[in-house]
C-alpha cells in the first residue's frame, strides 16, 4: 500500500495531487457499485435458489404428508374356536395351513356386529367386507398363529382400511363427484359413516409405511424391505469404499513417485467419476451377477456396484484433503526422524480427516439415491420378506420410488411422495453425522 | 556474471579453525540437481563439533539446499539428486544402508516458518521420544518433555498450559517449541533454516540467546540471511554464493576480514 502511495505523482505541498485524488474518487464510486451489483447478484441468485428448494420441499411434503397415517377400522374380534381350529388342534402350522376362508367369517362376523348388518343381507355384509384391506385375512390369520392363546378370547383388533376408503376419509377420492366416476360407491359411503359414529373408524399413525414389504395393496405396502436393503447397501458400500478410497489415495498422494503412470491413473480416475452410472449397473451385472454368479438382486450385489460409483467421488475429495495438508507438517514429522507412514498416519491423516469424511458422505449420499445401476441389477423386484443378510433379495429406497410411481392408484401416489421424504430424511441423518463427525475431527485441532 | 562462475573450476577459500574443535560433519563435492537444474555445484566443508556454524548468502544460492543435505530431507523432494559425499562422524550418510529415519534422529532440524504439529505443547514434544521409543515409563516421558522444554527455555512460559495446542502459542514460543520437539530426542546436529525469520526482534533475542546455550551440547547449523544474527550467534561462517562455497571461516575473521572480495560486496551490502 505504501509502494504504490509512493508512486503517485506528488503536489508541492508533499500529498497526491488534487487531480489523481479525484481520479481515485471516480475509480471508487465505480469500483463501490460493481461490488454492490455484485452482492446484488449474489443475493438474487441464493433467493431463487432457496425458492426452488421451498417449492421442491413444498409439494413433495404436501403430496406426501397424508400417506404417513392411514384409515384403521377397529372392531372387537370374537376368536371363535370352533371356526378357528375345527378339529381342535391349536399349533400355528394348522393355523396357516387349511381353509383361509374362516378367517373371512371371524372378520365378517365382527364387522357384522360392528355395524349391526341383518345377518341375512349378505350383499350388505359384502358392501362392508369390500372397506377392508384385502390383506386382512392374512394378518389376522398369522397374529392367531404368532398367539394361539387369543383363540377362545375377544379382543380388539386394527384392521387397515382399503386403499380407496383411506383416500376418500383423507378426502382425495370426493363425494361430490358423479357415483359412476367415483371409486367409493354411495353404499360404502353410508357404511363408512356409521363406522365412524361407532367410533370403529379413524386415522392413525402409519407404521406399516416403515415396516412393510412389497404389496400389491397399497395401504399394505411399505418401505421395510427397502430401507432394510438401502442400509444393507451403504454399509458395504462404507465397509469398502472408505478403506479402500482412503488407502488408494494415500498411496498416490504421499507414496507413488509422480510419473507418466501415476499421471494415467489420475486422469483415469477423474474420468471414471464422470461415468454414468448405469454404465456401472450393466459392469456389476456383467462382472457380480453373471461372471461371479452372486445373487441377483441382493444389496451385497447393489453395495458393490454402488461402492465402484463412489470410489471415485471418495479419493478425488480424499487426495484434495490430503495436499490441502500444509507441507510444513510433513517436513515437521520427518524432521524428528518418523517415518513415511508414520508421518502421514500421526499427522497427515487426522488433519485431512474433516475432508475425508465429508467426501465419504457425499459419495454415501449419491449412492444412497442412485437408480439406474440397482435396476440393472434387479434390485426392483417385488419383495415382501426383510432380507436377513445382504446376499437376501432386497430393493432400495430410489428403487421403490420408481416402481410406486409407476402404480396408478392414488394411495400409491401419495406413498411415492412419502418415500421421497423417507429417503431425504434418510440423507439428512447422514448429513448430521457428517458434520458431527467432522466437529469431533476438527476439535483435535 | 552467473554464467561464468558457475562454469569456472571452483576453489573455497578457508581459514583454519583456531581453536581447532574436532570435526562432525565432513562434506566433499556436494551437487545438488533439482530435475535439469543444477543448484549447488560442489560444496565441501568441514562443520566443527559443539559449536555454530552460520551459513550466510544471498537468497536462492543454495544454502537451504545444503542445509537440507544434511539430514537428507531433500530425499523427500521430487527430483532432487544428491552427488559427492557427506559423512556424519565418518559414517557416509549416503550410504544405501543407512537408515534416514535415525539419521533423522540424529540431525534434528527447525525450520524457518513454526510449524508445531496441531496436538497439545506436551505431545509435540514427546512425539520424537515416543516413536523412538526413547522413554520408558510414563514419568520419563515426562521428564523428558520438561527437560527439553526447559533446554528450549520454554518450560516457564507453558508450564501451566501444557494440554493446550501448541499452534495457539505466539510465534518466538512456536519456534522455541520446536527446537524443544527437535532436542528431545537428543540429536547430535541441529539444523536450523532461518529460524528467526519469521519472528520480531524480542522473540529473536530469545532464540539466539537459546542457541548460544545450546552450542555446549550441540552441533548447530544455522541457515540465515542476517549478517547480524550470524555475527552475534556463529564461531563460523560460511558464505555461499551462486551454488558455490565461497569462503568459510572463523566468524570474526569473515566478518572483519574476509579474504575474497565477493565476501567484502556481500557483507558490506554491496549486493544481496
Ligand atoms: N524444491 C525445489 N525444486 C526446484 N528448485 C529448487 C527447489 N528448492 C530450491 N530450488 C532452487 O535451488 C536454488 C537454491 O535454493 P535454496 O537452497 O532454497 O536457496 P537459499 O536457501 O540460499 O535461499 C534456487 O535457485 C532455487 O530456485
Ligand atoms: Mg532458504
Amino acid at each position: 500500500m505504501t509502494e504504490a502511495a509512493s508512486r503517485l505523482p506528488v503536489s508541492r505541498l508533499g500529498g497526491p495531487d488534487a487531480r489523481t485524488v479525484a481520479k481515485i474518487d471516480l475509480g471508487l464510486s465505480r469500483r463501490y457499485a460493481a461490488e454492490r451489483r455484485f452482492r446484488a447478484y449474489g443475493l438474487a441468485a441464493v433467493t431463487i435458489a432457496i425458492c426452488f428448494l421451498l417449492v421442491l420441499f413444498g409439494s413433495i411434503v404436501s403430496k406426501g404428508y397424508t400417506a404417513f397415517q392411514q384409515t384403521r377400522v377397529t372392531m372387537m374380534v370374537d376368536f371363535e374356536p370352533s371356526i378357528i381350529a375345527p378339529d381342535g388342534d391349536r399349533s400355528p402350522k394348522a393355523i396357516m395351513s387349511g381353509n383361509a376362508f374362516r378367517f373371512d367369517d371371524l372378520i365378517a362376523a365382527s364387522l357384522q356386529k360392528t355395524l349391526e348388518i341383518d345377518p341375512n343381507d349378505e350383499d350388505g355384509l359384502y358392501d362392508a367386507l369390500d372397506l377392508l384391506s384385502k390383506g386382512s385375512t392374512p394378518m389376522l390369520r398369522s397374529m392367531i398363529a404368532n398367539d394361539p392363546s387369543l383363540i377362545g378370547t375377544k379382543r380388539t383388533v386394527d384392521f387397515y382400511a382399503t386403499g380407496d376408503v383411506d383416500a376418500f376419509v383423507k378426502g382425495t377420492i370426493r363425494a361430490d363427484v358423479p357415483e359412476s366416476q367415483r371409486l367409493i360407491k354411495d353404499k360404502h359411503i353410508v357404511l363408512i359413516d356409521k363406522l365412524k359414529t361407532e367410533g370403529a373408524l379413524h386415522l392413525a399413525f402409519n407404521t406399516g409405511l416403515f415396516t412393510n414389504g412389497a404389496s400389491t395393496r397399497p395401504e399394505t405396502a411399505g418401505v421395510g424391505v427397502a430401507l432394510v436393503g438401502s442400509l444393507y447397501m451403504m454399509l458395504v458400500v462404507l465397509v469398502l469404499s472408505l478403506p479402500l478410497g482412503v488407502a488408494g489415495s494415500i498411496y498416490l498422494e504421499e507414496f507413488a513417485p509422480k510419473n507418466r503412470w501415476t499421471d494415467v491413473i489420475e486422469v483415469n480416475i477423474n474420468n471414471l467419476a464422470a461415468v454414468p452410472s448405469i454404465v456401472y449397473g450393466l459392469l456389476g451385472l456383467a462382472v457380480f451377477i453373471n461372471f461371479a454368479h452372486l445373487p441377483r438382486s441382493a444389496s451385497l450385489v447393489g453395495g458393490l456396484v454402488l461402492t465402484l460409483t463412489t470410489l471415485p467421488t471418495i479419493i478425488i475429495t480424499t487426495r484434495a484433503a490430503l495436499k490441502a495438508v500444509p507441507p510444513s507438517i510433513r517436513e515437521a514429522g520427518l524432521g524428528v526422524g518418523a517415518s513415511k507412514m508414520q508421518t502421514v498416519f500421526h499427522h497427515v491423516l487426522p488433519l485431512a480427516m474433516p475432508g475425508v469424511l465429508t467426501g465419504t458422505i457425499i459419495g454415501l449420499a449419491h449412492a444412497l439415491g442412485e437408480t439406474a445401476p440397482l435396476l440393472m441389477i434387479g434390485m426392483k423386484a417385488f419383495i415382501v420378506e426383510y432380507p436377513a443378510t445382504p446376499f437376501d433379495p432386497a430393493t432400495a429406497l430410489p428403487t421403490q420410488i420408481y416402481m410406486w410411481a409407476t402404480e396408478p392408484e392414488r394411495a400409491f401416489t401419495e406413498r411415492t411422495s412419502a418415500a421421497i421424504i423417507v429417503l431425504l430424511a434418510f440423507l439428512l441423518a447422514m448429513n448430521s453425522i457428517a458434520i458431527i463427525l467432522r466437529r469431533a475431527f476438527e476439535r483435535r485441532w | 556474471m552467473s554464467a561464468v562462475q558457475t562454469a569456472t573450476p571452483f576453489e573455497t577459500v578457508r581459514t583454519p579453525d583456531p581453536a581447532s574443535r574436532p570435526i562432525k560433519i565432513h562434506a566433499a563435492a556436494v551437487k545438488v540437481t533439482y530435475g535439469q537444474k543444477e543448484a549447488l555445484h560442489g560444496v565441501s566443508i568441514d562443520i566443527a563439533e559443539k559449536a555454530v556454524t552460520a551459513f550466510i548468502g544471498p537468497s536462492g544460492c543454495g544454502k537451504s539446499t545444503f542445509l537440507r543435505c544434511i539430514n537428507r530431507m531433500n530425499d523427500t523432494i521430487a527430483g532432487a539428486r544428491v552427488e559427492g559425499t557427506i559423512t556424519l562422524d565418518d559414517r557416509n550418510i549416503y550410504d544405501p544402508d543407512l537408515d534416514v529415519v535415525e539419521l533423522r534422529a540424529r540431525v534434528g532440524m527447525v525450520f524457518q516458518k513454526p510449524n508445531p504439529f496441531p496436538k497439545s505443547i506436551f505431545d509435540n514434544v514427546a512425539y520424537g521420544p515416543r516413536i523412538h521409543g526413547l522413554a520408558r515409563s510414563k514419568a520419563d516421558l515426562e521428564e523428558i518433555v520438561v527437560t527439553s522444554l526447559q533446554r528450549a527455555s520454554l518450560f516457564n512460559e507453558v508450564k501451566d498450559r501444557l494440554n493446550e495446542p501448541g499452534t495457539g502459542l505466539s510465534g518466538g514460543q512456536q519456534q522455541r517449541l520446536c527446537i524443544a520437539r527437535a532436542i528431545a530426542v537428543s540429536p547430535e546436529v541441529i539444523l536450523m533454516d532461518e529460524p528467526c525469520s519469521a519472528l520480531d526482534p524480542i522473540a529473536t533475542a530469545k532464540v539466539e540467546e537459546l542457541i548460544d546455550e545450546l552450542r555446549a551440547n550441540f552441533t548447530i547449523v544455522i541457515v540465515t540471511h542476517s549478517m547480524q544474527q550470524a555475527a552475534r550467534v556463529s564461531q563460523r561462517t560460511a558464505f555461499f554464493h551462486l551454488g558455490h562455497l565461497i569462503e568459510e571461516g572463523p566468524t570474526d575473521h569473515v566478518f572483519t576480514n574476509p579474504l575474497e572480495q565477493r565476501t567484502q560486496d556481500y557483507i558490506t551490502g554491496r549486493f544481496g
